[in-house]
């Protein structure tokens, strides 16, 4: 890229490689043994009704939560490099994002700064990203007053800055109206045509088929189909994803097997 | 009744007149307890939130401790304070007792333990909020303290001016460290203190008057400020 951005040209740190990883808490077993890898390139979105884990996995895959047993391991050479390592080079996008109580470029630059990005070169990164977003106008509107689906899109301005090689998105579109929804889509294909690796969870049938290239179907904790998105929606292998994708509420009626 | 109607005349005509000894006094109360409350802040604002975000064996009891230490007896911190800084106390050498700054001094040890727990509180209900987007960026300890105080400020006036009433309003601490001398270490509490047991209702009186203006316009100011800053920040 461009020069000035200094977060950009590293080594990568993909594939991230899931060794049966677990995680327990309040005595529940709330992920089993998870074992997969993710490649650079395709938009993985993990898919499965709501308490089947997927937040948590997310969590754990970008280091926000440590595995019970089990282990997650960044493979690429650029992960060995420097102190944070591969916390530098993945960025997450909450269901609900925090906003500083400061203006939205003060947002983004703040992402910047704690990245070590020195004070001369951020005021150029962030008015890209929020031109990216669209927010460009709005850059030095408190980003507390900014609406939903604004703050949202500030929040994928905040990771846009720090140019990350995987972004990790945990149902972003949740609490939006439909055109909101849409901005944001538009704005993970954008990373996606960048380069980055996505990582996206979603409850939304509609909107994994218009993003996904790669579905993870988690159920109770488990992986339980890891399929290219076309023959997951058309001809899903596992009798549970099948119900999923026909739209047949799956928690209801299944309970998870060990508390049977 | 009379009496006193003719000692709160009495006293707007002190206060109308800018009488020189009243001045004297109320700019001493304001010099001790604003710098107390400097330092205070200094101690407590970092404290508080260290004790809410650093996770170091002890901490609960810390807090618990803190949040004891609130409710300190203004005379017990004067008599340790006393002891401290009297001629064979380990500060001793200072020459401080009986002076504004041994006043200062009990004062800041009376109210940093009031920000610092209440500080706490402001933080780890913030931390609650921001952890993970925090942690997500890759902010460390110090980095998601300074943020948290930052973006906690609105409620943390609040805190500071909880520090500035009580500080402002004790008595016993500064009447033992300072000793109430006149021209020296007279404050309005004292001073309400001694003219009251002398009978001179009018200064008492006088001076009551400016230190419940002067909490409540301190307070007031704060308030209309937070108000504003606030809606325009979201």
């Amino acid at each position: 890229m461009t020069a000035g951005q200094p977060l950009a040209e590293t080594a990568p740190i993909l594939p991230l490689e899931l060794d049966r990883v677990s995680f327990e808490a309040g005595g529940r077993r709330l992920i089993e043994e998870i074992t997969l890898t993710f490649e650079a390139g395709p938009r993985t979105l993990i898919l499965g009704p709501n308490g089947a884990g997927k937040s948590l996995l997310l969590r754990l895959c970008h280091g926000l939560l440590r595995p019970t047993t089990g282990r997650v391991i960044w493979r690429g050479p650029g992960a060995a490099l420097g102190p944070g390592g591969p916390t530098r080079r993945q960025a997450m996008v909450f269901q609900r994002p925090v906003m500083l109580r400061r203006s939205a470029a003060a947002n983004v630059a703040y992402a910047l700064s704690v990245n070590g990005v020195r004070w001369k070169d951020r005021r150029a990164l962030v008015g890209e990203a929020l031109e990216r977003v669209g927010l460009a106008r709005l850059a030095e509107r408190p980003a507390r007053v900014l609406s939903a689906g604004e703050q949202q899109r500030l929040a994928l301005a905040r990771a846009w800055a720090l140019q990350p090689e995987v972004l990790f998105l945990d149902e972003p579109t949740a609490n939006l109206d439909p055109a909101a929804s849409h901005a944001v889509e538009r704005i993970i294909n954008g990373f996606h045509q960048a380069g980055t690796k996505i990582v996206m969870t979603t409850h939304e049938l509609g909107q994994a088929r218009r993003l996904a290239d790669e579905v993870l179907f988690l159920h109770w904790g488990r992986l339980v189909e890891r399929s290219p998105a076309d023959s997951f929606f058309t001809q899903p292998r596992t009798p549970e994803a099948d119900a999923f994708v026909r739209g047949e509420l799956l928690w209801p009626c299944a309970p998870p097997p060990e508390e049977a | 009744m009379d009496e006193i109607y003719a000692a709160a005349a009495a006293a707007f005509g002190l206060i109308l007149d800018l009488d020189p000894d009243l001045g004297e006094i109320v700019v001493l109360s304001l010099r001790v307890s604003l710098t107390a409350v400097a330092l205070a802040t200094a101690i407590g604002l970092p404290l508080g939130a260290a004790i809410a975000l650093f996770r170091f064996p002890g901490r609960r009891t810390m807090a618990v401790v803190l949040n004891a230490l609130m409710g300190l007896p203004p005379v017990v911190v004067g008599l340790i304070v006393y002891l401290m800084l009297s001629r064979a106390g380990p500060f001793g050498v200072f020459g401080l007792l009986y002076t504004p700054g041994a006043m200062i001094v009990a004062q800041c040890l009376l109210i940093a333990p009031i920000i610092a727990a209440l500080t706490r509180q402001v933080v780890e209900d913030l931390w609650a909020e921001y952890e993970e987007q925090l942690r997500s960026l890759g902010a460390g300890p110090g980095r998601a303290m300074a943020t948290l105080l930052r973006d906690g400020r609105f409620s943390l006036v609040t805190v500071v001016l909880a520090g500035f009433g009580r500080a402002s309003a004790e008595v016993g601490a500064v009447m033992i460290v300072g000793g109430n001398i006149d021209h020296l270490t007279r404050v309005m509490t004292t001073a309400i203190a001694l003219e009251t047991s002398k009978g001179n209702l009018a200064l008492a009186l006088g001076l009551g008057f400016i230190l419940m203006t002067l909490a409540l316009g301190v307070n007031a100011a704060a308030f209309v400020i937070k108000d504003v800053a606030q809606r325009r920040q979201g």
